[in-house]
């Protein structure tokens, strides 16, 4: 926290006086800035110490897949990579349905640390990634903050950056995905956005399409830029807040950035067919509209000008209304009018829920609980609002850009925990600018009373500077444009426009401010107060986050730790029984599993699976739900009509692992009976409630999840006793008609099954007499449950 | 010492080969248990028994109660096939049981079971794990008052002629049986619904399963054509079974015996029972109608080298090659109804293989307009001869992005467009600047 607080002090300094103060300031920031950089680092490897250099979670493991591929055949291969190891046996494009953002990234790292002859492996690349990215996430915060409210803010929302659990949750050494590099590209590309529209420089302009590319590359986000700014374009306009620099900001992202965007395979066409793109496109015409009448204005004598209005006016609606009926038409024929389910779920947070069970069922796709907010962004929750109205004196372009990013993430992040991440930059930027304008006016205050310094004269003087300084700096910012464009043709245009706009505006900021200032001289014991408990605020959100990156959020979730009373228990059961997988099974063997540990079989196995994370084909997922909820037989018959060798459950029931296949089995009959009808819900319910003791449904009972999951589990304790649900099992005693164990992790975490192959005899239907007894290998094949002798 | 080991090599090396007589080369069996109640069956049954040696099988005759009985040692089965001709025993010696038994079918052996009105539970328990039901009424035999062997001497008309052959020639073989076949013992029924028992002999019409000694008192659970004679099973992995419920049918006394059906002129010097016997222990002991399929291949149209991978619309060439053994050699199979399935989750391509006559069967298709990961199927069940099951997988991918045409004819229009936007904007823009 030290950080900020010297730089808050650094900031006034930097305009007091002369140039050598200056420079020290900029020094001091510079090292400040790094030292930030290694902060955000070096957090977030609390993984790598506590556990070791793995990829973490689901994902990251395919993104890991993705890359090991690119960097051993080449980005052409990756482009047309048809991946044969997932979804069989439809297959998947890799190379025209995944985001290369991320893997082109690492695969770019790797490539040139390998011919510069430092030979990492591709793996400590990807682990890496993220760590470096959230470092330059937060100079790209710097930058942005630095351009709303100055280097001082800057300075502290990129310290705030640096630790923000939220962002530490999804960037932790190891937590290989797109969100590791997007971040960095969603705030870098809205700082060249507040670049472009402060200096109106065209230079700017482009690099902000080509971090606007970087972003679409990286992550499907990209739709809350491509909504966010031409929001911002309209808030302009409509506060008559139009400006050239709001025009060259805007025009060419929409322009160059959609050209860009329709260049990376996933996203091609629907870059201009889909309705999330479509806000930007109304906005480009409704600028140029609005660039248009300027224009007029300013060539035509003002009454002319009020009857071309009338006219156009006139015209321009009947032509509008008339572009609308036929968009909303063409919209509403489409039977998910135009947006995809995530993006729909974003606006009617009821709708995954209601119609697409397989968005709903993921928990980052949740709305997020209080406690959550407080878990993740801590302390900035209640520094939000003092930014916001921080952000109001004086209200520019670039702080209602805050201002508006803050309201819209805030939003969404309600929506959905996942966009807790896009909400977490945005209050860090808030909360910096409140840090830093606290500690402005409370370090002034005591120096505006301290004994030492506090003759009317200089305090006047101080006053007036620090005004001037401010006053200056918007100054600036309207100075450069002019200065960067002189030799622009338009130029007798801008100028009236500028004068039209900023000075009246800040003659009265001016105004305020000075009356402002004089209110905000506190009495020095308060401030120094408040100055202490804004510094155990920043302390206590300093050791929050250090907690957050220690305990919370380092676990790899492949592998699982335990602290007891005898110390610690480390469950390795996943990749136990991933190489089992790739060691005893056949190269081109299936495996079928729910479709969370798909990424990770075709990755540390390296077997074919039916599905995977990427829930493109619900049909398929629903096949496999509805196998997993069918009995042995009917389970048996759709696993082997889609080739499946091996079935893979996970169980948490014995040491209380509470993610297990079980707790997600609801999930399964629901994505399970949306296509296939005779899977129905209620028959897995008790009165409403889900339980696996000796309520349970017989249905619930007979099906192959439930049979999986406890087969065998009575012989560790005796009473079968789960620990997840903390009852004992409502069956306990059964045999396995149509599947064999094959393995059981150590904790039985993973239990693999094999499909018993078909019955090489078909039985005549004589009851077998009495004199048959015991031969177990003929009762199995018998295949029907009714001669159990376990019954 | 160094051709001592040598040898031990030399031993060790022809170890599989002497263990496994039954190998896929030659599928013909060699070595044969047969489990009888007393030895006396062994003269008895003489020509049924000569006619399996002379085809160069080696008989091994055990007594089925005898302690030394076993069908495997050390992991390894002694025997291709098992002919149990011991219908009343309980309990098999040694450490045969039905398990056991199943167990060698499942392994790929054959079975030849006969019962008669003195089955015990566990030949019944043998027949019914293979999917054959004999009749539950343990005095039961069948009984047929119009299709009864004249020369038969008792009234009771239990010593049944039937001519109701199955149509095949892979089980039967070509020769056409003139004679009827001489039956005496007890009936089974099959499931309809169990593709893999075949009725090789059924009861006539009139036929039906009782008690002779004792009086009608509730209709008979299995009459007429339900009623099977003798009934092959061949299993999944194309083991072979024979069930009946006559061992009588293998005896010399019905083998030489001459035939005469009542109601009919026809009159044989001797049954079809030496025929018949031997014909279907020529298929049980794989014989005949045992296929197979081998090298399936596959090429892209003008290559040589099978591809890892197919692109949609690619034309490819497939071939396999089908034999069937002779019982000596392989012989070339041929048919025309052999096809090939280009599958994933369901045929896209169903084609009829042409075949040269010399065991070749090719076809060439287009790879349909779909992605994902093929199989080629060869799914060849035919009756009486081995399934042949055989699936590559093959992915099929999109096209790549160069595989695209560069330039469409039809989008002119836009490049057009495209390019004079572009000169368009450029003399506005010289116009704009430096026109003033």
């Amino acid at each position: 926290m030290a950080a900020p607080e010297t730089s808050t002090a650094a900031v006034p300094t930097l305009y007091t006086n002369n140039t050598l103060r200056n420079a020290f300031g900029a020094v001091l920031s510079f090292f400040i800035i790094l030292l930030i950089g290694v902060l955000a680092f070096s957090i977030r490897l609390f993984s790598v110490i506590k556990y070791e250099s793995v990829i973490h979670e689901f994902d990251p493991y395919f993104n890991y897949r993705v890359t090991q591929f690119l960097t051993k055949k080449g980005i052409y291969d990756f482009w047309n990579w048809f991946d044969d190891r997932t979804w069989y046996p439809l297959g998947r494009v890799i190379g025209g349905t995944v985001y290369p953002g991320l893997t082109l990234t690492a695969g770019t790292i790797w490539w040139l640390l390998n011919s510069l002859n430092i030979p990492l492996s591709v793996e400590t690349v990807c682990v890496f990634t993220a760590p470096i990215f959230s470092a330059f996430a937060s100079w790209a915060t710097y930058l942005l903050t630095k351009e709303v409210k100055g280097a001082g803010a800057g300075l502290t929302a990129a310290a705030l950056l640096a630790m923000v659990p939220s962002y530490i949750s999804r960037s932790v050494a190891g937590s290989y995905d797109n969100e590791a590099v997007a971040i960095f590209a969603l705030i870098f590309t809205f700082y060249l956005y507040i670049k472009t529209l402060n200096t109106g420089s065209l230079f700017y302009a482009t690099l902000n399409s080509i971090a606007y590319f970087y972003m679409v590359c990286s992550w499907g986000g990209y739709t809350f830029i491509i909504n966010l700014i031409p929001m911002h374009v309209l808030l302009c306009i409509v506060t008559g807040r139009y400006s050239s620099r709001l025009y060259i900001a805007y025009a060419p992202l929409v322009v160059l950035g959609t050209l860009l965007a329709a260049l990376v395979p996933v996203v091609g066409f629907n870059a201009v067919m889909t309705s999330e793109h479509f806000a930007s496109f109304l906005v480009f015409i409704i600028i140029h509209v609005v660039a248009f009448v300027y224009y007029i204005k300013g060539t035509l004598s003002p009454k002319m000008f009020n009857v071309a209005v009338t006219l156009v006016v006139s015209v321009g609606l009947a032509v509008c209304c008339a572009v609308i009926a036929v968009l909303i038409a063409l919209v509403a024929s489409s039977p998910t009018k135009g947006w995809s389910g995530r993006s729909l779920s974003l606006l009617d947070p009821t709708y995954a829920s209601k119609y697409i069970p397989i968005i709903a069922s993921v928990s980052e796709h949740q709305p997020p609980t209080w406690p959550s907010y407080f878990m993740d962004i801590n302390v900035l929750a209640f520094l939000v609002p003092a930014g916001i109205i921080a952000c109001f004196l004086p209200l520019t372009d670039a702080s209602s850009f805050v201002v508006l990013y803050i309201a819209t993430s805030v939003y969404f992040s309600g929506v959905m925990v996942r966009l807790m991440l896009v909400l977490a930059p945005a209050a860090c930027i808030t909360s910096g600018i409140a840090l830093s304008e606290a500690f402005d006016v409370l370090t002034r205050s005591i120096k505006f009373q301290l004994p030492g310094v506090s003759s009317d004269a200089e305090v006047d003087a101080g006053e007036t500077s620090s005004v001037t300084t401010e006053a200056r700096n918007d100054e600036v910012k309207a100075e450069k444009p002019e200065e960067t464009s002189k030799d622009r043709p338009s130029k007798k245009s801008k100028k009236k426009e500028r004068e039209h706009v900023e000075k009246p505006s800040s003659k009265s900021k001016v105004k305020t401010k000075s009356e402002k200032k004089r209110l905000l001289a506190l009495p020095l014991e308060a401030s120094v107060v408040s100055l202490l408990l804004l510094i155990m605020l920043g302390a206590f959100y300093v050791v929050h986050c250090v907690w957050a990156a220690a305990e919370a959020y380092s676990a790899p979730s492949i592998v699982l730790t335990s602290r007891s009373r005898d110390g610690l228990h480390v469950f390795d059961d996943f990749r136990e029984a991933y190489s089992w997988l790739s060691h005893n099974t056949d190269v081109d063997d299936k495996v079928a599993s729910w479709w969370d540990y798909g990424y990770q079989t075709t990755a540390m196995a390296n077997r074919t699976v039916i599905v995977d994370n990427n829930t493109w084909n619900n049909t398929h997922i629903a096949t496999v739900g509805t196998a997993m909820s069918s009995p042995e037989k009917a389970a048996w018959e759709i696993f082997h009509s889609l080739d499946v060798k091996y079935v893979l459950v996970v169980f948490g029931g014995l040491i209380g692992y509470p993610s297990d296949d079980i707790n997600k089995f609801l999930w399964m009959v629901r994505i399970g009976g949306g296509v296939f009808p005779h899977i129905k819900e209620p028959d897995y319910l008790r009165d409403g409630q889900y339980r696996i003791d000796s309520q349970a449904t017989p249905t619930m009972l007979n099906c192959l999840m439930y049979k999986l999951s406890y087969y065998r589990f009575v012989e560790t304790d005796g009473k079968a006793y789960d620990r997840v649900r903390r009852t004992e099992i409502g069956k306990k005693y059964f045999k396995l008609s149509h599947f064999d164990e094959v393995f059981t992790t150590h904790h039985w975490m993973v239990r693999i099954y094999k499909l018993k192959p078909p019955k090489n005899r078909i039985r005549g239907k004589t009851k077998r007499s009495k004199s048959k007894t015991g031969s177990t290998s003929s009762s199995k094949r018998s295949g029907t449950e009714k001669k159990n002798p376990w019954h | 010492m160094r051709s001592l080991s040598f040898f031990f090599v030399f031993l060790l090396s022809l170890f599989p080969i002497l263990c496994f007589s039954f190998n896929p080369e030659s599928p013909t069996d060699r070595r044969v248990l047969v489990l009888l109640d007393d030895f006396s069956l062994k003269s008895s049954h003489s020509i049924f028994f000569n006619s399996l040696k002379s085809r160069g099988l080696n008989l091994d005759f055990k007594l089925s109660d005898d302690p030394s009985l076993s069908l495997q040692r050390y992991g390894q089965y002694l025997y291709d096939a098992l002919i149990i001709f011991s219908p009343s025993t309980e309990k098999f010696g040694g450490s045969l049981d039905l398990a056991a038994v199943i167990d060698f079918v499942d392994s790929g052996h054959d079975l030849i079971l006969a019962a008669d009105s003195t089955a015990s539970d566990l030949i019944k328990n043998i027949a019914t794990e293979c999917g054959v039901d004999f009749d539950e009424d343990s005095s039961a035999m069948v009984i047929d008052h119009k299709s009864y062997a004249i020369s038969g001497t008792e009234g009771e008309h239990t010593l049944i002629v039937s001519d109701d052959f199955i149509q095949s020639d892979a089980i039967l073989g070509e020769t056409k049986i003139e004679a009827p076949v001489l039956f005496k013992g007890i009936a089974h029924s099959v499931n309809a619904a169990n593709s893999l028992v075949l009725k090789v002999l059924s009861a006539s019409p009139s036929a039906y399963s009782a008690n002779p000694e004792s009086k009608l008192l509730s209709p008979p659970l299995l009459t007429g054509s339900a009623i099977s004679l003798v009934s092959v099973v061949q299993a999944r992995n194309n083991a072979r079974i024979m069930i009946t419920g006559s061992l009588d049918l293998f005896s010399n006394r019905l083998l030489r015996t001459a035939v005469q059906k009542s109601g009919s002129q026809d009159k044989y010097d001797k049954s079809g029972n030496e025929l018949f016997v031997t014909e279907i222990s020529k298929w049980v002991f794989h014989e005949r109608g045992h296929l197979k399929a081998v090298n399936l291949r596959h090429l892209r149209v003008g290559e040589t080298d099978e591809p890892a991978m197919y692109r949609i619309k690619d034309d490819l060439k497939f071939s396999v090659e089908i034999y069937e053994w002779s019982g000596k050699s392989w012989e070339p199979y041929v048919a025309d109804d052999v096809q090939v399935q280009f599958y994933m989750m369901s045929p896209y391509v169903l084609k009829t293989l042409s075949t040269n006559g010399k065991g070749l069967y090719h076809a060439s298709f287009k790879v349909p307009d779909v992605y994902g990961v093929f199989q080629f199927k060869v799914d060849y069940h035919r009756l009486g001869y081995a399934s042949l099951s055989l699936s590559k997988q093959i992915p099929v991918r999109p096209f790549r992005h160069n595989e695209y045409e560069r330039f469409i004819t039809t989008a002119f229009p836009y490049y057009g467009a495209s390019f004079t936007m572009m000169a368009g904007f450029f003399i506005f823009s010289i116009l704009f600047l430096y026109n003033k």
